[in-house]
């Protein structure tokens, strides 16, 4: 029951987002499925006992393929699904637990948590690279296919 | 293929290109797309000799011809999100390329994009920012009681943002003042007892304003070798996440 919410949830929070960026109507059910992969892919893993932030790596990874698939097939810049996948997976929590404890002068607690949300928005980035890195290695054969046949 | 391109001519694709790139980068498109895109619709008018420089400030523009090389340079004021504009653009200099269309009717249908508002009308906006925060509320494991809660905080600390970005032109004070009210309203929820976990609903309330697409730009640019857009642009980010971390600690430091 809870993955169902958990489903659900996230496919409309990733739809509504798209809205909020002012993103194109006929992308919004792709956006919210990119957001549905990536969120599910970081719960399950989570939920499994797997650290925080190798998850995120996982789960941005595979928000990356989503939306570089997404992207060429119907032709739109990725960064359109790609944002939508990424905002779940912001520490947006962590980052408000440390700001919460430097305001209430726990600043231990408040450095562990800042440097937690630090890694997170790194691997995040990771993710991110990840998915330039395929984006050039893809570009770039077919460039080289394109370069043979006009020899 | 013509070797040699009319004065007239050079200045018109010149047009073309600096009116796309500008649409694209108010819009919010990575730095290296926009220069992409007005390097390629250059190329298929036949400047194929042009060098676009652009920052998230301003776009530099410069084409080689049989002429002395032209430059012109267009300021970059005001830049606000619309990934529909960054669509378009995209789908118009795919057709340029393919050589569909021809510099008048590619400069008129630009300026038409570049005219056109939102796609969406204010409460469509305030209402799907109210949804995603009741959305998050639950991912971030939040009780159901609680969603009512977050859907009203987060649609009227939305609804505030976009009044306060009109009151005053400064970013910094629009959100950290934005924060501040969902701060306040979520306090205000919990005391009168309809919210119940403080931290869940600000949480979820605050995540509309989470800079999102900069920190996803930042990241691109930065990898793809624009170090001057990809710092300005975590900088940029890092300021917005600032003020709703300073919103939310003001709220706490009444309490």
């Amino acid at each position: 029951m809870p993955i169902i919410e958990q489903l659900v949830t996230s496919f409309i929070a990733s739809a509504a987002f798209v809205i909020i960026f002012n993103g194109p109507k006929r992308s919004l059910f792709h956006c919210g499925l990119v957001g549905m992969i990536g969120w599910m892919l970081y719960f399950l893993l989570e939920s499994n006992g797997l650290d925080m932030v190798l998850a995120t790596v996982i789960a941005a990874f595979a928000i990356a393929i989503a939306a570089q698939y997404f992207a060429k097939k119907y032709k739109t810049p990725v960064i359109i699904y790609s944002v939508a996948g990424i905002i779940p997976l912001v520490p947006g929590g962590i980052a408000y637990n440390a700001m919460r404890n430097f305001v209430q002068n726990d600043y231990n607690l408040a450095i562990n948590l800042a440097a937690k949300a630090f890694m997170i928005s790194g691997s995040i980035a990771i993710g991110l690279v990840f998915s330039e890195v395929i984006n050039q290695v893809i570009r770039r054969s077919k460039l080289k296919s394109i370069v043979n046949k006009s020899q | 293929m013509e070797t040699e391109i009319e004065l007239q001519e050079t200045y018109d694709i010149m047009a073309v290109c600096l009116l796309a790139g500008k649409i694209m980068l108010q819009s919010g498109a990575e730095t290296y797309r926009v220069e992409d895109t007005m390097m390629r619709i250059a190329a298929s008018f036949g400047a194929y000799q042009s060098h676009p420089y652009v920052t998230p400030t301003g776009i530099l523009f410069s084409v080689e011809g049989a002429e002395p090389t032209k430059t012109k340079l267009i300021r970059i004021v005001e830049r606000t999100t619309d990934l529909e504009k960054v669509a378009s653009v995209n789908g118009i200099s795919r057709k340029i390329s393919a050589g569909e269309y021809t510099i008048e009717q590619a400069y008129k249908l630009l300026k038409k994009i570049d005219q056109s508002g939102s796609p969406y009308s204010l409460w469509v906006h305030v209402l799907a920012a109210a949804i995603s925060s009741g959305c998050f509320l639950i991912m971030f494991q939040g009780s159901w009681g609680d969603f009512f809660p977050a859907f009203i905080t987060g649609g009227v600390g939305f609804l505030s943002l976009l009044y306060f970005h009109k009151l005053v032109q400064i970013k910094f004070f629009s959100e950290f003042s934005a924060s501040l009210l969902i701060g306040l309203q979520a306090f205000f929820f919990v005391h009168i007892g309809i919210g119940g976990e403080l931290d869940k609903i600000i949480i979820g309330s605050v995540m509309p304003l989470v800079p999102g697409l900069l920190i996803t730009n930042a990241v691109r640019d930065l990898m793809a070798g624009h170090l001057i857009s990809g710092l300005a642009k975590g900088a940029d980010a890092f300021l917005t996440a600032f003020a709703i971390g300073a919103g939310i600690a003001v709220t706490f430091s009444f309490l």
